[in-house]
């Protein structure tokens, strides 16, 4: 009877469209807002994305997320060496410092000072020039998009020339040379992302008593990092987080203090409750069309747990196509825009759960159908 | 007449079926005896709202009655858990309905293999078995007619075709020939005698329509929720 139930559901072309409009554009909303959501959380920890090599970071206790940067004592650096199961550790000067343009214009760039001696935390791709290059004098890498978009130079018709390998720029009234050019993790600020050695870049830095952002380090082969981490704080009285411990810690500061997730909520869930209305509805008119075949159905001998089937499938078989098509349409969305500003990720975690969606609307239309189908009398059939 | 014909098909005594509840009940049938034999066609006729429909529903098993039995091939329908009574229907019972009820999506042969694909026999046998029933009808050039490709009078026989594919022992008719003009009644109705009246089955059909009385074994009429009296021709119903 499956082909039976196949045949029925498509028969009905303008229904079975109306459906698969419903559940499509559920799927479609639904992945794409989360999408959006998870490409701009990742976002809040995209310096530590780029940043794979060290196991620890080390900070002040009262920092709460990686932007949120509350300087340490340059000796810092010196104890978590000395700590048992440290393999290494370097360290990092994270600001935000402002750049003059030509034009005269500010634009404020997240400056990276990286240790002299092995540039550890360099960025992850270089397009142009070398990471070892930011050892020749007033040394500067700056990622591509910042080059192209907000440090890039005006011409007088107002065309844009991006910045390139030998130009100049100036970092807090100190003359910093292009070097390189590299491609970073979009951060959440999107400010221009400048790469360069921690002593220069304590020299741009405004004076300050304390310069050192984090320390960074590396466990010992064999070592538990977590072991290391409480080591550490328990040595130092500083907070050592796991990489990862310290990405969950900067996320769960965005979503506790900025509205973003309550925004895209709204959006997920106007989309599940969209979806639910167009396709529940329509299917359950589509029960409705077909109440008659299926009292046809009860009356030759179909029992209620066969048509309870042949519903499921029919739900089953609009919630598959609808998925496809809204999770397709959502990949299409967001690969055509992977080179803009838009923040857009698309994990498997995320396909299982607008697949869990689209499946819960799909279940809750065919339970208002199968609840009248199951309560039809047989002998409907004989009512002309 | 055999010994297999003269067997009972249907026996009824003292049928009441109501509808609604306190206050607002209505009696659709006060007290149905009737018996229905193998090899017979027996027809339920009578005025609008006089409970053929009502009847026809207990002895094809999709309505309970309120009191009273109602035995078909020796069962007690009334009595059959819901499971059991489906089951019975679609191994025993044939369904010919006054609007077809073909599912629009679905060939003719599809259509026919309905009843046997309830009846979980397998694909490819049910395709070849409804193939052969719609030869049977003289339907064998519109194996893959949809509905809408094919004119009332073949609609109908394709229903036919599909209330007997399965070889019940039963068929039951609910106005037939409503929906076709008259000629194609009486085709339809010489079908559903030569087809459909064999090898012991009963053939129960409703109907008002007065053209097709004539091929009636015996003639029940109702009124009132009462058989008023059962005839064996058109004439003596006048009578």
């Amino acid at each position: 009877m499956n082909r039976v139930a196949i045949k029925m559901l498509m028969g009905d072309r303008a229904k079975y469209i109306g459906i698969i409009v419903g559940l499509t554009f559920a799927s479609l909303l639904i992945t794409q807002q989360m999408g959006i959501f998870i490409g701009l959380m990742a976002r809040t920890y995209g310096a530590m994305t780029d940043l794979s090599l060290p196991d620890v970071w080390v900070m002040d206790p009262k920092v709460q997320f990686v932007d949120d940067v509350k300087p340490l004592q340059d000796t810092v650096l010196y104890r978590v060496r000395g700590i048992d199961g440290v393999e290494w550790a370097v360290p990092l000067y994270k600001g935000l410092l402002k750049a003059r343009l030509d034009n005269g214009n500010f634009q404020t760039c997240n400056v990276l000072g990286l240790d002299d001696a092995t540039l550890i935390g360099g960025p992850p791709i270089m397009v142009e020039g070398k990471i070892s290059d930011l050892r020749r004098s007033e040394a500067v890498i700056v990622d591509q998009v910042g080059a192209k978009d907000k440090l890039a130079k005006t011409l007088e018709d107002g065309t844009k020339v991006p910045l390139k390998i030998g130009d100049t720029l100036e970092l807090n009234d100190h003359r910093a040379v292009v070097v390189g050019l590299c491609k970073v993790t979009r951060t959440f600020q999107s400010q221009p992302v400048v790469y360069t050695t921690y002593s220069r870049a304590v020299t741009f830095a405004p004076r300050e008593r304390k310069l050192l952002s984090f320390v960074l380090a590396k466990v010992s082969p064999g070592e538990n990092v977590k072991t290391v981490c409480a080591r550490i704080t328990a040595s130092t009285g500083l907070a050592a987080y796991t990489r990862e411990e310290f990405q969950i810690k900067t996320f769960q500061y965005f979503m506790k203090y900025t509205g973003i997730p309550i925004n895209f909520g709204i959006a997920v869930a106007l989309g599940f409750i969209v979806g639910t209305a167009i396709a529940g509805q329509t299917f359950y008119n589509f029960t409705l069309d077909n109440l008659k075949h299926f009292g046809a159905l009860k009356a030759m001998g179909a029992g209620n747990w066969l048509l309870v089937r042949m519903i499921m499938l029919q739900a089953a078989i609009t919630g598959a196509v609808g998925y496809g098509l809204g999770v397709g349409a959502a990949a299409v969305f967001g690969y055509s825009l992977k080179d803009s500003e838009l923040a857009f990720k698309l994990p498997w975690q995320l396909l299982i759960g607008s697949a869990a969606a689209v499946m819960l609307i799909c279940l809750m239309s065919a339970l208002v159908s199968i609840r009248t189908v199951v309560r039809l009398e047989p002998a409907i059939v004989f009512k002309g | 007449m055999t010994a297999l014909e003269t067997q009972l098909a249907v026996t009824c005594r003292g049928v009441v079926k109501t509808y609604g509840g306190e206050g607002n009940r209505v009696y659709a049938l006060r007290g149905i005896d009737l018996e229905v034999r193998t090899g017979e066609l027996m027809m339920l006729v009578g005025p609008s709202g006089c409970g053929k429909t009502t009847l026809i529903s207990v002895i094809a098993g999709i309505l309970d009655q309120d009191e009273g039995t109602c035995e078909v091939f020796g069962k007690d329908l009334l009595h059959l858990k819901a499971r059991a009574k489906t089951r019975f229907r679609g191994e025993n019972v044939g369904f010919v309905f006054q609007q077809f009820n073909l599912i629009p999506s679905l060939s003719a042969a599809e259509n026919v293999a309905v009843p046997l694909l309830i009846n979980g026999v397998g694909r490819g046998e049910a395709a070849a078995r409804a193939v052969e029933m719609l030869k049977r009808v003289g339907l064998g050039d519109r194996i893959k007619s949809l509905p809408r490709q094919m004119s009332g009078g073949q609609q109908q026989r394709v229903a036919i075709a599909r209330a007997l594919v399965h070889g019940p022992k039963m068929i039951v008719c609910d106005e037939p020939t409503s929906a076709l003009d008259h000629e194609t009644g009486h085709r339809v109705m010489e079908l559903l005698r030569e087809v459909a009246l064999g090898e012991g089955r009963a053939l129960v059909i409703v109907t008002h329509d007065s053209r097709i009385f004539e091929f009636g074994d015996r003639i029940a009429k109702m009124d009132d929720g009462r058989i008023v009296k059962v005839v064996e021709s058109a004439e003596q119903l006048e009578h």
